[in-house]
Order: structure tokens, then sequence, then C-alpha cells
């Protein structure tokens, strides 16, 4: 496996805020990786240094095999990138600027390009003034995905894009994967990092909380466990791992570490189980849960 | 009036974002005045001085097309405010142009008025609220003008004339803003037209101060003139500007109606599906080209009157044995014709030195709309991408001064009847401006390079660089503060020789800054 995007340690300040503090992130060729974090938590500044825009305060960044900041200009015509908030400029057609930004990156595919106009209904003779967020999007999009770039950095793509096109979004990207391309993809739309991802990493006051596939992610979280026994085990809730627990005569419903699952089925078996459901956790808890409580992630990590 | 609820909050709003720049604009404006009056009393401390010096004036009429009618130069504040009274005429205009469409047109396509506009606030808030800050800072610039020149020695009548007369000025502006806010959609075209008004002003008037007086009735900026603060003081001119500003800010409200949030009242057009621009070069034309066709037009506009009215500069002196005397004595009449020429086109190439500051600040336009992060991204060179934009900033101003200079030398040449003798003469008087200019491209370009939130000190750079050069010599002001304007050290063609030192020397400086101004650039972060 090669790695397109490797950083590690990776701190950047502004004046006294401290945006980047040791970020670690990892994405190998080929591979769609989901970059998820809350707001501020610094995704956009990690692109924006792995475009050599901002320059890294400490930290190893390495992208495509070369240095971003001294190797920018060569690296660039290598990848396209669509920033989460896209501005045309206003007296220029969206046409004009799809075809601009790909001669500079080398060249555009003419037949992708018509196709994807079509496949995004968006009308290239309109001024950039005249768009809609959603179709300035489309506009940086297209000129994107119609370029021939090893890896493209997406940064909120989908953000202003309706269901429709959203699905659309969703269909490119498959194809980018099959054709072997790199996506490091920035999103808060769960179920798309869940369609298109192969790994995610979560991130939260510039430091990396989280790194893996979904399913090992799932697996460092809890699943609610609930079960009709035959009788309730003496000491359940002194059992490694399970939280919550509620008994309510030969019911019981808790949480459990999802490593510790193995040592509660035992000893609810034990007991003589009657009827058993388990829940893995969805993607929202596991999300939530590595945005809003700082203890646990850290824990986590 | 629900038309108008959330104005006061908008005014505050206003306030606070303008509060760096609105005193400075005003400390600006107030310190010229009062550095005037103080070093011309100092200067010319007795009234036989001041005699001499009036007579010198009035002796080199090739001036008074450009800086106004030099009436009332007997006495100390006509003397201190001759000079400086159309400059800052000018300037006052600009603070106008710049406080309006700010509040209006720029924060209306940057989006901003829409938020505003989706809470309770009425139609006109907006307009209101902008029209109250640009009124308001043309109110306390009159005030804190007569509050500095009290005990100078001045009559209060005419101090208090000539602040009002500023304050018309900058009120009729504050209204031709307004107007110009609502006919488009950028806010770059508002200044535009706004600034054309303010140039035909100019130009209307220094044409009529030039013979035909009744024409210096048809620009705001003879009307201040008309007042005649230090001599014959006459207080009715002060009407025009009472009754015109209200008029066309009423045009600005009548207009503001006709539109929707966002449009100007010119439809837009579709733009062509497929584009030809491949690079940065060609992105940098394409996006500066408009601007740069409409100054040209001005620039010719400008040079064609200019030279038109160049050899009817002697003529203003009259003939009678005293000027036959004075006109053997400065070299002949060709000679004040010539230095006339050497002066307007001095002022062209401060002109076309705001040009350059435009253009080369464009760059800091794009990187705070973020808009060239796509670009840079796309495997654009940073440097090739400064470069792109500022080879605007360079070819431009030459653009600008050939057109100048060729249509004041083929207007200035068509009146005397020698056309391949004058055209290379002008043109060259016109041409020498550029090492200056190109010495004020690269202090804003070195700035945006080192001190990208403080790249529009370029401005203030030209600003004082004009007043220095304008204002600097009949202040007696030292050598060495002259020197610091790069308009000081330009030859004056066609009155002077041409000497390749100073010209060496100004490429040079420019060459250091726009070195500086590309390190800082490659070494810091964009956004």
């Amino acid at each position: 496996m090669t790695t397109a995007i490797s950083v590690a340690g990776l701190v950047k300040t502004f004046g006294r805020t401290r945006a980047l503090d040791g970020l670690d992130l990892t994405v190998a060729t080929g591979e769609v990786h989901g970059f998820l974090g809350p707001n501020g938590a610094g995704k956009s500044t990690t692109i924006r240094v792995l475009l050599g825009l901002l320059r890294a305060d400490s930290g190893e960044v390495s992208l495509l095999g070369g240095d971003p900041w001294r190797d920018a200009t060569t690296l660039h015509r290598r990848l396209a990138y669509v920033p989460g908030d896209v501005t045309l400029w206003p007296n220029l057609s969206g046409g004009e600027v799809i075809d601009l930004l790909g001669r500079l990156r080398g060249g555009l595919d003419p037949q992708r390009r018509a196709d994807l106009l079509d496949r995004f209904d968006l009308d290239p003779t309109k001024k950039g003034r005249a768009y809609s967020k959603g179709n300035r999007q489309k506009v940086a999009l297209v000129a994107a995905l119609a370029s021939d770039v090893e890896l493209l950095m997406l940064d909120e793509p989908t953000s202003g894009l309706d269901p429709l096109m959203e699905e659309v979004f969703r269909e490119c990207v498959q194809e980018e994967r099959r054709a072997g391309r790199t996506v490091l993809l920035s999103s808060h739309i769960l179920a798309e990092v869940e369609a298109l991802c192969d790994r995610v990493s979560i991130i939260r006051d510039g430091r990396t909380a989280e790194s893996g596939t979904l399913a090992e992610l799932r697996h460092l979280t809890r699943t609610s466990v609930s079960a009709e026994l035959a009788t309730v085990p003496r000491g359940l809730a002194e059992l490694p791992g399970v939280h919550d627990l509620h008994i309510d005569g030969t019911r019981i419903r808790c949480q459990v570490d999802t490593e510790r699952l193995d040592g509660l089925i035992g000893v609810l078996s034990d007991a003589g189980i009657r009827g058993l459901s388990c829940q893995p956790p969805t993607l929202e808890e596991l999300f939530l849960r590595h945005y809003s409580t700082p203890q646990l992630a850290d824990v986590a990590s | 009036m629900t038309s108008l609820a959330g104005t006061l909050a908008l005014v505050r709003l206003n306030l606070r974002r303008d509060r760096v720049m609105l005193p400075a604009w005003l400390f600006a404006l107030v310190l010229t005045l009062y550095g005037s009056v103080v070093s011309t009393a100092s200067v010319y401390p007795t009234a036989e001085a001041r005699r001499e010096a009036a007579e010198a004036i009035g002796n080199s009429p090739a001036v008074i097309a450009l800086y106004g009618p030099a009436t009332d130069l007997g006495t100390l504040g006509g003397l201190a405010t001759w000079k400086p009274n159309t400059f800052l005429a000018v300037l006052v205009a600009l603070m106008s142009m710049l406080l309006v469409v700010r509040h209006t047109r720029a924060d209306e396509e940057a989006g901003r008025l829409e938020l505003l506009g989706s809470t309770a606030i009425g139609r006109y808030a907006a307009l209101t609220a902008a029209l109250i800050v640009a009124v308001g800072a043309n109110v306390v610039l009159a005030a804190l003008m007569m509050a500095s020149l009290v005990g100078q020695g001045l009559p209060s009548s005419g101090v208090v004339a000539l602040a009002l007369g500023f304050c018309g000025v900058g009120l009729v502006f504050t209204a031709v803003s307004a107007i110009a806010a609502q006919l488009t959609e950028s806010s770059r075209a508002a200044n535009g037209i706004t600034a054309t008004v303010l140039a035909v002003a100019f130009l209307v008037r220094a044409i009529g101060d030039s013979g035909q007086p009744w024409l210096s009735w048809f620009s705001p900026i003879g009307w201040a003139q008309k007042l005649r603060p230090f001599g014959d003081l006459h207080w009715w001119p002060l009407v025009l500007p009472a009754v015109v500003a209200p008029l066309l800010a009423l045009v600005a409200y009548r207009l503001s109606v006709r539109r929707d949030l966002a449009a100007g009242l010119l439809p837009p057009r579709p733009g062509p599906a497929h584009g030809a621009l491949d690079g940065p070069f060609g992105l940098a034309w394409r996006l500066q080209r408009g601007a740069l066709l409409g100054w040209a037009v001005g620039f010719a506009v400008a040079g064609a009157a200019m030279g038109g009215i160049a050899s009817g500069a002697a003529d203003l002196l009259g003939d009678n044995a005293r000027v036959r005397e004075f006109l053997t004595r400065v070299g002949g009449e060709q000679r004040i014709v010539d230095s006339y020429l050497a002066t307007a086109m001095g002022i062209l190439g401060i002109i076309a030195a705001a040009y350059a500051v435009q253009a080369a600040l464009r760059l800091r336009g794009e990187e705070t709309a973020q808009r060239i992060e796509p670009l840079l991204a796309a495997g654009v060179a940073r440097v090739r991408w400064v470069l792109s934009h500022l080879a605007v900033a360079v070819l431009g101003p030459a653009v600008l001064l050939t057109v100048a200079g060729l249509a004041a030398g083929l207007a200035h040449g068509a009146r005397v009847g020698d056309v391949t003798g004058q055209v290379p003469r002008v043109l060259g008087g016109a041409l020498v401006q550029l090492p200056a200019v190109w010495v004020v491209a690269g202090i804003a370009l070195a700035l945006f390079g080192l001190l990208p939130r403080y790249a529009a000190a370029g401005w203030g750079a030209l600003m004082l660089f004009l007043l220095i050069t304008e204002i600097g010599p009949s202040l007696r002001l030292s050598g060495w503060v002259l020197d610091v304007s790069p308009f000081t050290h330009v030859p004056k063609l066609p009155v002077m020789p041409f000497t390749v030192a100073p010209i060496a020397g100004l490429v040079a400086v420019a060459l250091a800054f726009t070195a500086v101004g590309l390190v800082g650039v490659r070494r810091r972060d964009i956004g």
C-alpha cells in the first residue's frame, strides 16, 4: 500500500489560536478517505496546508510523495481541489471557469466535461454572479472531476447540492474510485461518508481523535443490548464494559463496550436467554460521541 | 416609517466598520489644510511677501487651469488654500464615494446585505444609513476644518465658507455615488462611474478656468471656488450643492426601489459555454481589461482637453508691457506653454499611479474573495499569478500615459499647427512619468507581499506623494521631504531636458519594491 497523503504531528497557529495541534492523517493511494470533524476542528486548515496555501509551523507533511509547500506547483498538476465555499469571478461564465481550471491542470477530457455538465444539469453560459451556491459548487466539481488527476481533495463538496445532485456526486466518486484515484472527502453528511468512504479520520480541536475503517470505529464504541432472561444473574452491573444497566423484572437493557460483548453474552447465556436484541451503534451515535464528549474520545485514542 | 426601520442600527454598524478608515481620512484632510495655512503664514509672513508670491503665481497661468482661478492670492487665506483647494475637493469627493459604495453596493455584492435585509430593517434603511454616515463625515470634516483654523489669522467668515465649500462638494458626490451604486452589480463599476463624474467635474472646471469662466458653473468643484472665501465672499453659490445633492439623492432612492436586491438596473447577459482562457495572464487581462478601457477613454479625453488649452495658457496673462517683459525674462511664451504641459503631464502621472495601485491591489481583492485558491491549487505558481496582475499594473499605466500623451500632443499640435513637432515632445512628457508610477505600483506590491492586511496603505502612500508633489514646493518643504515622492524626481519634460540618472534610479527602486513583494508572497500564508 502506497500513501497518497501522510501527515504527522502537524501544527499550525494563527496568532494565539492553535488551529492544528499535532494532527495525523494517512490516506492510502486509491482509497476514498472521509475527513470528519465538528465545525472549526481544522479540516479546511489541513487541506490548505496540503495545498501549500498555508505554511505548516511544524510536523511532517507529504503529498503524492512531495512537499506540498516546496513542490506546490508540480504537485497541483496531479490533483484537483473543490473548496468548501466556491467563489467565482462575477463576470466569467461557468464554462470559462471550468475550461480555465482544466487547462491549468493540464487539460480536460471534453467528453467527460460534456457528460458531467449533463449529469449535474449545469448551464455553463451563466455568469459567476448569477449562480446559486449549489451551482457554483457544481462548476468546481465539474472542473475537478473532468480533469485527469491522481488525487481529488473535496472540502464539503455537497453542502449546497440537492438530493438528486448528491446522488450524481456519489456515482461520480464511485467512478473515480474504480478508476483508481484517491479521494480525500471532508463531509458532514454521514450517509455520504458511509456510502463512499473506505476509511475515515475524525479530528477535533486540531488533533486526530480517531482513524480507521468504519467497522473498526464501530468496534471501538458501544452496542446496546436488551434481553429477556430466565433469571437475572447477579453482578451484572459489575461486569467490565457494561454501562447504563436497567433491570425490569426479567428484562434487562444496557450499553456495552463492543469489545466486551463476548463476556456479557456469555453471562446472559448461562442465565438462560428467552429473547435478545443487539443494536450496533449508528453512525450518528458514533460521530456525536466524537464530536461532543472530549473525555471519551481521549480515552479511545 | 417602517421603510427606515433599523437605520440607526445600521449607522452604528457602518461606523464600527469605519472606525479606523474614517478618522484617518478626516485627519489627513484637516491636517493638509491646516498645514498649508500654517506653513504659508510662516513662509509668507507679510502682506508684501504674499503680494510678490501672488504676482509670481498670477504670472504663470499655466497652472491656473489645474489649480483654479488665482483671484485672492494677496490674502493669507487665498494663498494658503489656492493650491490645495482642488486636490482637497477631489479627495473629499473620493472619501464620500468610498463611504457610500462600501456600505451599499459592496455589501450587496458580497451578500452581506441579504443577511441584514432578512432582519427587520426597512427597504430604505441600508441606503439611508450609508448616506447618514457620508453626510455626517462631511459635516464633521467641515467642523474640524473650521476648528483647526481658529486663531490662524484668517477671517472667520472665509474659514466657514471654505469649509462649507468642501462640504458641498462632498455632499454632491455622496449623492452621485448613491446613484452609481444603484446602476451596476459590482462595487468596482459603481466606483468607476463616480470617479468618471469626478474627472469630468475636474476637467470642466479646468477648461472653464482657462478661458470659458461660464463652464466652471457646471462643475461642483467650481462651485466651491466661486465662493471666493478670502476675497469677494459670496455665500449664494452654496445654494447649488444644497439643492443638487438632495435632488440626486432622491433619484438614488427612486432607482433603489425599481430593482431587486443584488441586481443592477442593467440586465445580466449569458456568457460563452466554452472558454479560451488558458492561464493566469489571460485571466488577469480578462478581469482587468474593462477597467483599463474605461481609464484609457478618460485619459484620452483628459489629455485632449489639457492639450487643447495649452496654447491659450499665455493668453491669460493679458497683453501689456509688464507681461511682455515677464515673458522675455522667463524664456518666452513657448516656455510658459511648456511648463504648463509639464505640470499637466505630472498630474496625469499621479492619476496613472492611482490606476497602477488599483490594478496591483486587485491581487489582494482576489485573495480575500478566496478566488485564488482554486487557481493556485490548479498548478499556478504564486509568483506567476502575482506577475500576471503586476503586468497589468506595469503596462496599464504605459498604455494610459501613451493615450493621454498622444491626445494632448495632437490637440496642442493642431492648435499651434505643428502636430509632428509637438506630439513627440508632449508624449515624452507623459511617458517620463512611468518610472515614478512603477515605484508606486511596487510599493503596493511590497505591502501585498509583506503586510497583506494593510495592502490598502498603498493608497495612503499615493496620497502622501500627491500632497508632497503638488503642495510641498509652495510650502517650501525641505528637500528631503520632497524627495520622498517619486514624482519629485521625474524630469519635467518638455520644459526641462531629459536626464537618465533619475529615471534609472526610479526604475531600480521600483524593481527593489517588486522583489520584496514577490519574496513576501512566496513566504507567507495565502488567504
